[in-house]
Formats: structure tokens, sequence, C-alpha cells
């Protein structure tokens, strides 16, 4: 078996730590003896999405994210169809937001790719800080780090998760990210999958099973040391002392 | 000079003692704080006693050092100077520093100030100061999440800057983004660059910067590049490309020593560290741009300590301990490649905490390329810190095999019994002071065992 990965204009999209995502799905495959091929897509250069079994758009500050829009625009039709048959699409955070409608940043309007019936509206309050959630796709919570002065209103869409601790889409500390299809949106910087092996492997054995059309169960690997990383932060928050020491720091 | 601002700064002064004396601890800010909330104008009433020249550093990675040689290089002309040596850089900071050094009849007698200033505070410091110069180091991601992206940064830089119209900047022309702030704040700047390639490949890693121009949205061609996005760089379409250097580096050796460059005519010299060069070029720079001759600049730089309390070394019952400090992805690369210029076996211990001043966001780990690391010929790796399963865990995907040590103490001592003689440490930034004072007392453990 084998999947192709294509990561979108990494060199505009990078913040964060993002590249760490594509590194865990390659390791991820590696490690069970399944062939993976990795296409870095640049500024300028064709995607043909019919040899494609998942999409990674990273994030960018707002200058970065309107020149990919400007790119994507162009493919705008062949990107909806792939998702809407079923192609798998890791975004994060500046991806999250260019999938929908529209992005209203500080000084202009970046219309989207409108894969998702969802809007974005920069405010000046940048959302910065360690965040857990809780999914329905998953028994171990995901956590991560967001940054982001957007808020996106998902309206009929599902989230990702329901938030633990942290702000998630619009600030409210309700929900975050967005579920559709085989596409996981989301905010989450970390970067997510390395620590939430759990939705990586979700998104592997989706896309192996839209490739091969059958039922998939990655062999289980030893996540002994994700898990301590990601339970570290789970603990972290779950502890009261915890989010009122941080609470106090903030606010001081 | 006003009774009340004498009076103002007796008192912060006074408590500035008397907390030390009660808390301990070193007090840096105290008195800065107390002087500025009694007088707000304290700082600019301050700078204007500076009888000749002030000197501000800006830029994310090399202030210190830089602060500090310029510092140096003043002293040894027999100029007497204001600085910031604490590395405190936001407002309370420099204001203590400008308070602490008056006479006891709160007057300033001091030829020059060398004033390093945070990203964030320099919008407010720079106007008060009114700097003749600015050094500019470089603009790099630095602490993620504090100033949100780099584009962020270059703003707020750009912002504080241009408070600051009549000052001349010294940048560094092999920084693109630096160059394009000098041409967008419309003033006066002089350039320092390396025209050769010195750097290696595991310090050049990959340019993950503004290889866009930040002009025209164009992608920057490069004829090569340093580290980070510093490089011989050009637009194609905007045809914006890096400058002919003022100060330039030319004939760079590394020697048994340390570089060796030429600029100017005159023969400097650093330590091993590669990017020390761009540091005492600045400096250079910027005391030249001042039209000061300084002719002991190369005994300066013989005998310049780059340790600054950041890279300490230490030696433990015959273990050398040595500490280095890297607060950001492109400073940790940079490490990287000084750790594998050491050929003999050892043990490297990466200590990795969250607190607000190293950045809470650890996903910057990703963006080290950590896979250099299993050619270092490291008999061990060690993660330790609030955040060592995030260490370990970075490791773990470029294969690396990584033991974690809840106690930083525990690390040092099994290295020091059972280990290599030769440890390197890694802190991000809240974990030097404490690494620092930590193994002084097990240095201080360790010798009374002896008697």
């Amino acid at each position: 078996m084998k999947l192709n990965i294509a990561h979108l204009y990494p060199d505009l999209l990078n913040l964060y730590g993002d590249r760490g995502n594509i590194q865990c799905f390659k390791k991820r495959l590696e490690w069970r003896g399944i062939d993976v091929n990795v296409t870095q897509y640049l500024q300028g250069d064709l995607i043909d999405f019919s040899g494609i079994d998942i999409v990674l758009l990273g994030g960018g500050s707002d200058r970065e994210q309107e020149i990919v829009c400007k790119e994507l625009l162009k493919i705008k039709d062949s990107f909806k169809k792939y998702v809407e048959d079923g192609g798998v699409v890791l975004a994060v955070c500046g991806g999250y937001q260019l999938l929908g409608n529209y992005y209203m940043t500080k000084t202009s309007k970046i219309e989207g790719l409108g894969i998702l019936d969802i809007y974005t509206e920069w405010k000046p309050k940048r959302l910065i800080r360690n965040i857990v959630l809780n999914s329905d796709l998953f028994e171990t919570p995901v956590v991560g780090f967001e940054n982001h002065g957007g808020r996106t209103y998902i309206g009929k869409h599902k989230p990702l998760g329901k938030v633990f601790f942290g702000l998630g889409n619009t600030g409210k500390g309700d929900y975050e990210g967005v579920v559709y299809k085989n596409v996981i949106a989301t905010y989450l910087h970390g970067p997510l999958l390395p620590k939430n092996p759990q939705v990586c492997d979700y998104l592997l054995t989706k896309a192996l099973e839209r490739k091969y059309k059958t039922d998939i169960s990655l062999k289980p690997l030893d996540d002994s040391k994700e898990m301590a990383a990601n339970s570290y932060i789970v603990d972290r928050y779950s502890d009261k002392k915890n989010i009122f020491k941080e609470f106090i720091k903030r606010h001081t | 000079m006003s009774f009340r601002r004498k009076q103002v700064i007796r008192f912060a002064k006074w408590v500035g003692t008397t907390s030390q004396k009660i808390r301990g601890g070193q007090g840096a800010t105290l008195p800065g704080y107390i002087a500025r909330k009694l007088m707000p104008s304290i700082l600019s009433s301050l700078a204007k006693d500076i009888r000749k020249k002030t000197f501000v550093v800006l830029g994310t990675n090399g202030k210190t050092t830089i602060n500090n040689m310029l510092y140096h290089a003043l002293d040894a002309e027999r100029q007497s100077v204001v600085i910031n040596k604490t590395g405190s850089n936001m407002m309370n900071g420099v204001v203590s520093s400008f308070v602490l050094a008056t006479n006891k009849d709160g007057s300033l007698a001091a030829d020059y100030a060398c004033i390093e200033v945070d990203e964030i505070a320099a919008l407010s410091i720079l106007p008060q100061l009114k700097p003749d110069y600015i050094v500019l180091t470089n603009i790099f991601r630095d602490q993620l999440d504090r100033f949100g992206e780099v584009d962020i940064t270059f703003q707020k830089l750009k912002d504080a800057v241009s408070k600051s119209p009549d000052s001349t900047l010294i940048i560094n022309g092999d920084d693109v983004l630096s160059y394009t702030l000098a041409l967008d704040c419309n003033m006066k700047f002089k350039t320092y660059e390396i025209n050769e390639q010195i750097f290696d490949a595991t310090s050049r890693s990959e340019i993950r910067e503004s290889i866009f121009c930040r002009r025209c949205g164009h992608k920057l061609d490069y004829n090569y590049f340093h580290y980070g996005q510093l490089g011989d760089y050009s637009c194609p379409n905007c045809k914006i490309s890096r400058p002919e250097p003022d100060f330039n580096a030319s004939n760079v050796a590394l020697t048994p020593k340390g570089y060796e460059f030429e600029t100017q005519g005159r023969h400097l010299t650093t330590n091993d560290a590669p990017y020390n060069i761009y540091n005492v070029l600045s400096v250079y720079a910027a005391l030249r741009t001042a039209d000061l001759a300084i002719p002991h600049f190369e005994d300066v730089l013989k005998n310049f300590d780059y340790g600054n309390n950041r890279e300490m070394v230490y030696n433990i019952n015959g273990t050398k301990i040595q500490i280095h400090l890297s607060k950001n992805p492109i400073g940790f690369q940079q490490k990287i490649t000084y750790v594998l210029k050491d050929p003999a076996p050892k043990d490297v211990i990466i200590l990795i905490n969250d607190a607000y001043q190293d950045g809470e966001d650890v996903s910057w780990l990703w963006d080290v390329d950590f896979q250099y690391l299993a050619n270092a010929n490291a008999n061990s790796i060690i993660a330790t810190g609030k955040r060592l399963y995030d260490m370990r865990l970075r490791l773990k995907y470029e294969d690396i095999h990584c033991e974690t040590f809840l106690k930083l103490r525990d690390a040092i001592c099994d290295c020091i019994d059972n280990r290599t003689d030769n440890v390197y440490l890694i802190v991000n930034y809240t974990g030097l002071y404490s690494s620092n004072a930590l193994i002084r007392r097990i240095a201080t453990e360790y010798a009374d065992r002896k008697d």
C-alpha cells in the first residue's frame, strides 16, 4: 500500500511547526511498512488531485494567506470535488480559514474556497493558549495550542470537539474546529498530530479506505511517548489549581 | 535638574537596595518601576543628560552580546557608559539602569548610553530615549505566541523605529527583513554584511521565513544564504536586492582560536561561533558610524567574554558542563551546529520550559532540524524541563533515542557520576538562571565531598 500526501505551499503556510504534521503522517506510515510519498506544491505549481490521498494546508500570516488564496482560487473547483469525493484534508489555522467563504481581516476581505460553509472575522485580541478538546471521534482528548486573531463561525457544521480548556472557534470556549466528510479543520497547533496520534491514524485510515475501497485496521504502534506528551497537557488542565494559577498570571 | 527628580531618584534607589536586602535576588527592575510611577518623564529627562551619544540595540538574536561589546569597546576608550547590563530590556529595566547609574546628587555623568530594548517595549522606550544610533541585529521568529507572527514583530519594530526618525540605523544587510524595514522607514542607515559563504549545511538548515518579498509578494532569489533568511537575495519582480555593504566581513577564516576576518583594513576576531562575526561587525559598524576611531577595539575583542551568564562552562569532578541558551528555532539550530563541531563523545541535556518568557507554545521544536543530532557522537540525549515529553516526542520522530529526567539535578549528577566527561546543557529562557544556580550548588556539594 502507498499514500500520496500533498503539502500545499509549505513555503507560505509554515507557521508554528506545522510541518511536524507531515513528519507524523510519514513516520506512522513507514513504521507500519506502508509506502508514502510527500509532494510539496509551491506557488505556481499545477495540482492534480486525482493522485492525491491526503492534503495538508497549514497556517500562515495574514499577508501570506492572501498570496495563497490567489493560488487556491485557481484550483477551487477541483479542490471542492476532491473533498466531496471523500478526499482527506487536514487544514490548520490559516488553512482552516481559507476553506470557508471568506476571512475578514483587519484590512481586507480574503475570499475563501467555500468548501465549508463558514466564515471568519478578525478581532484585535488574539486567542493564545493551550487547548484541550473532547471529540466524539476519539476516546483520547485532543490537545494543542491555539493562536489566532480570527473568530470562525461554523454555522451548521459539526465541530471537531467541545472545548474542555481553551477558547476555541469564536473565543467563547464552547466548540473548536470542523469535521466535514474526511476534512478536519482546526486552529490547533502543537503541532496537532504528533501529540494526537489518534487523529493522525484516523486520517490515515480514511485515506487508505478511500484509496483501496476496503476496511482498514491499522497495525497498533507503541504510543506511550505520544501519550505522555498528550496527558501532560490534559492533566495540567484537569487540575483546577493550575487553571487558577494560569488565570492569575495572565491577568497580572 | 529639578528638585523633584532628585527626590524621586533617591527614593527609587533606596527602595531598590532595601528590597534587595530583604528579598535577595537581583532587584533589577524595581527602582525603574518606582521612579516611573512617581515621575513618568524620568527616562527622557535622564536620557537628555547623556553627554555624547546613545546607542540602542534592537532585534531578535544577539542583542545582549552586541550591547555588552559596545559597552566594553567604549569603556576601553575611557568613556563612561550607562548600560542595561542584566539583560533587563523592558521599560522598568531600562529606567532602572539610568536611575542606578546616577550619582549621589541624582545627576548623570555619562558620555554614552548602550541600551538593548525588547521588541514590544521598543515602541514606548524609543521616543523617550531618542537614540542617535539604532543597531538592528536581525528579525527572526522568536517566542512566537508572544508576538503572534514574524510579520507582527516586523511591524512592531517598524513602528518603534519610525518613532525615532532622526536616528541612524545600523542594519544587517544580509537580512532582507531588516533591509526592507530600513527602506520603509525612510531613515539614514548603514549596512554590515558577510560577503562570502561561510556557514555549513547544518547551520543553514532551510529558509523558512521571508523568502517572499515583503514589498511585492514575489519569491526571492538567493545566490547563497547563511542561516535563517540571511544571505544574498534579490527580488526578480521589484528588484530589491542585497545592498552594497558599508561594512563588509571578508577573508573569513576559522583558526583554533576562533574566527578571524577583515573589514576596512582592520583585522577583527571572535570566538568559534560563526554568528558572532555578525555581532562583532555590527558593533564595529555602529562605533565607526558614530565617528569613533576605536584604536583599542582589537584588544577588546581578544578579551571579550561571550559568556555573559548565557553560555557558561563548569568543571565538576572532571566533567565539563557547558550551558547554552537557545530561545528560538534559529538560535537552537546554531547551538546544534556548535555541538556537532565537537567530535568528542558527549551527553546532551535539553531543558524545555513553557513559561510566558519562554513562549508557552512549544511547537517551535518542530521547526528545529534535530536530525543532525544523530551524528553528534552523543552517548545520550536527555530531555528535562516542564515540556520534557514534547522534547522526547520530537526526537522520536527523527528516530533519535531520548531519555527523560524529571529533575535536572538528577540528570546532571548522573552525567557526572556515570557518563562521559563532556556535557552540553541547552536550555530555553527560564531555565537559564535556575540551571546556573543549580550547577553551582552541585559543584559545591562535590567539592565538599572531596574534603
